[in-house]
């Protein structure tokens, strides 16, 4: 009998905050400088230097706790990380070790099967490494490589959240991370974007008889820069690690670099000894004590999240259109438009579909101008209809122009055009008098083409229909 | 409250110090030394008495997140190893 095996996926995210300055100083924080000039004494770590803790991150950090339902600590302190590696200039991350700002939350995770609950250990705030880059040098010594260093990042405020390791499929973990990064980006934390790094995510895995609760050698995937590209990771290291147990071999505890073109995940050097970080209290910061009139304000600014948006729109649409709007922050103008009086699963797929194609930003949108838009679809000629579509993130769109140019579908205007199509394809009528009914299609193309794309294609297909009814 | 010498030498490494055998044995005696002393402290009965993680009765000390002027790039450069136009140079990691 064979096993039935269960995966078992933790998660640890970073999230980059945007606020206007770095965590433990007042350097601008944010890309876009030139190298090496948001920097200063702290976050250069010269001798002396003391750090000031950014007031905003920390009450970002607290929102976001209430966010995922965390307990928000008493009391939290700052711990050093201590390693030494280029992009620290302290050879210590401060960061937070068994005193964390906000603990033992959860996020609800709606999916097509039901809602899954996954727990989050801890959500606590550090601090960013700088950014290096490896180049090789130019000169006389062969392959001879140097470190650039850019501490515009380091010292910026990073939120590192971690999940139990209680998610069970990679298809729950993409949801997972998707539904947090928009509740990242609502909350106005961070702009959580995965291709500049203000989101990060490492993945651990591994697999157990399904029914036991043992928890067995877990492997740590790194590098993902995309929530499919994770998915597809965790599919291919759960199947890896199923293959190994099921020929009696043993799984390794190591980091795979994730390679989205190769068909295995590469291990990463290893370690040459298990990390010893000799956390210990910062000891130029003083304790925090979050007081209940500030977390009770932070909650305060929470608004309705996409757990609850997904669970109340899944009641009108499906879920699968529920997690697509919502995911996609696209279900405000949804409501907006749907207030209007637009069809609801209508405005879902032109929003999910040739509005997402746009690329547009949703916030740009003016949902009153956006609805009359959607309201006039099927009056107006395709072409004019995509054409508004790429502006309705314009400052001042107007719909009015747009909708004015609806489709031609009066009969009077539509037969002499039709006529000179048919007059002009004899062939073709012939064939289609013959029985090819699918030549119809041929004819309205011709029509649309002789009317520049202004008729109502239903219109003009039932106009041919009658005038070839033989 | 002995110290090995192995314990040493992985202290050593973490900070990326090379010890020659006196060194080693001089720094295991010393180290010693300071964990006996330090150790004191674990005769005495304090459960109730939580960790100490700063001396001052001080909490909640932060700034409000307003930019400051910062550094310029020749300011940033100036006490640094090697300079390679708008970056630090380093040996590789």
């Amino acid at each position: 009998m064979s096993t039935t095996w269960e995966p078992v996926i933790g998660l640890e995210i970073h999230v980059q905050l945007k606020t206007a300055t770095k965590m433990f100083c007042r350097c601008r924080n944010g890309y876009g400088g030139e190298p090496n000039t948001q920097t200063c004494p702290v976050c250069l770590a010269f001798p002396g230097a003391l750090p000031v803790p950014n007031r905003r991150a920390i009450e970002e950090t607290i929102k976001l706790g209430l966010a995922l339902e965390c307990t928000i600590a008493d009391r939290a302190i700052f711990h050093r990380k201590n390693y030494f590696y280029p992009d620290l200039p302290k050879a210590y991350q401060i960061s937070q070790y068994d005193e964390p700002l906000c603990a033992n939350g959860r996020l609800v995770v709606p999916t097509a099967d039901g809602e899954v609950e996954i727990g989050i250990v801890r959500a606590h705030l550090e601090e960013d490494a700088a950014k290096n880059v490896h180049v090789a040098t130019s000169g006389r010594i062969q392959g001879a490589t140097a470190t650039l260093v850019d501490f515009n990042r380091g010292g910026s405020p990073l939120v590192e959240i971690v999940t139990a390791p209680n998610i069970h499929s990679a298809d729950v973990a993409k949801r997972f991370l998707q539904l947090l990064r928009q509740t990242v980006v609502e909350l106005g934390l961070s702009d959580a974007e995965l291709d500049k790094g203000s989101m990060r995510f490492d993945v651990n895995v591994s697999v157990r008889p399904a029914g036991s609760d043992e928890l067995r050698t877990r492997t740590e995937l790194k590098n993902m820069n995309s929530f499919n590209f994770a998915a597809k990771g965790i599919e291919r290291e759960i199947a890896r690690q199923i293959k190994i147990y099921e020929n009696g071999g043993t799984v390794d505890q190591e980091t795979l670099h994730f390679d989205p073109t190769a068909e295995e995940s590469a291990p990463m050097r290893s370690k040459e000894e298990a990390q010893d970080y000799r956390y210990f209290p910062e000891p130029d910061l003083v304790p925090l004590h979050p007081a209940p009139e500030m977390i009770e304000g932070l909650r305060g600014q929470i608004g309705e999240l996409p757990t609850a948006r997904i669970r109340r729109i899944a009641n009108t649409l499906s879920f699968y259109d529920a997690d697509v709007l919502v995911t996609g922050g696209l279900d405000r103008l949804w409501a907006a438009v749907v207030d209007g009086g637009a069809d609801p699963k209508e405005a879902a797929n032109v929003l999910a579909n040739a509005f997402v194609a746009t690329g547009i930003n949703p916030s740009a949108v003016n949902p009153e101008e956006f609805t009359k838009l959607v309201a006039s679809r099927s009056e107006i000629p395709r072409a004019v209809f995509d054409d508004a579509l790429s502006h309705v993130g314009d400052p001042g769109f107007s719909a009015e122009p747009y909708v004015a140019q609806k489709a031609v579908s009066d009969a009077s205007a539509l037969e002499p055009v039709i006529a000179a199509v048919i007059e002009a394809n004899p062939g073709q009528v012939e064939q289609y008098r013959g029985g090819k009914q699918g030549l119809l299609g041929f004819f309205v193309g011709q029509v649309m083409k002789e009317t520049g794309g202004s008729a109502d294609p239903r219109v003009v297909s039932e106009l041919v229909r009658e005038q070839l009814g033989a | 409250m002995a110290i090995t010498k192995e314990e040493v030498l992985h202290v050593a490494r973490l900070a990326r110090l090379e010890l020659n055998d006196a060194e080693v044995e001089r720094f295991q005696g010393q180290l010693s030394a300071i964990l006996e002393a330090v150790g004191k402290v674990a005769e005495l009965d304090l459960s109730d008495v939580p960790p100490t993680s700063h001396p001052l009765e001080v909490s909640n000390a932060w700034g409000e997140d307003v930019p400051h002027t910062s550094l310029t790039q020749d300011e940033a450069f100036a006490n640094a190893p090697e300079r390679d136009d708008d970056h630090f140079r380093v040996p590789p990691a």
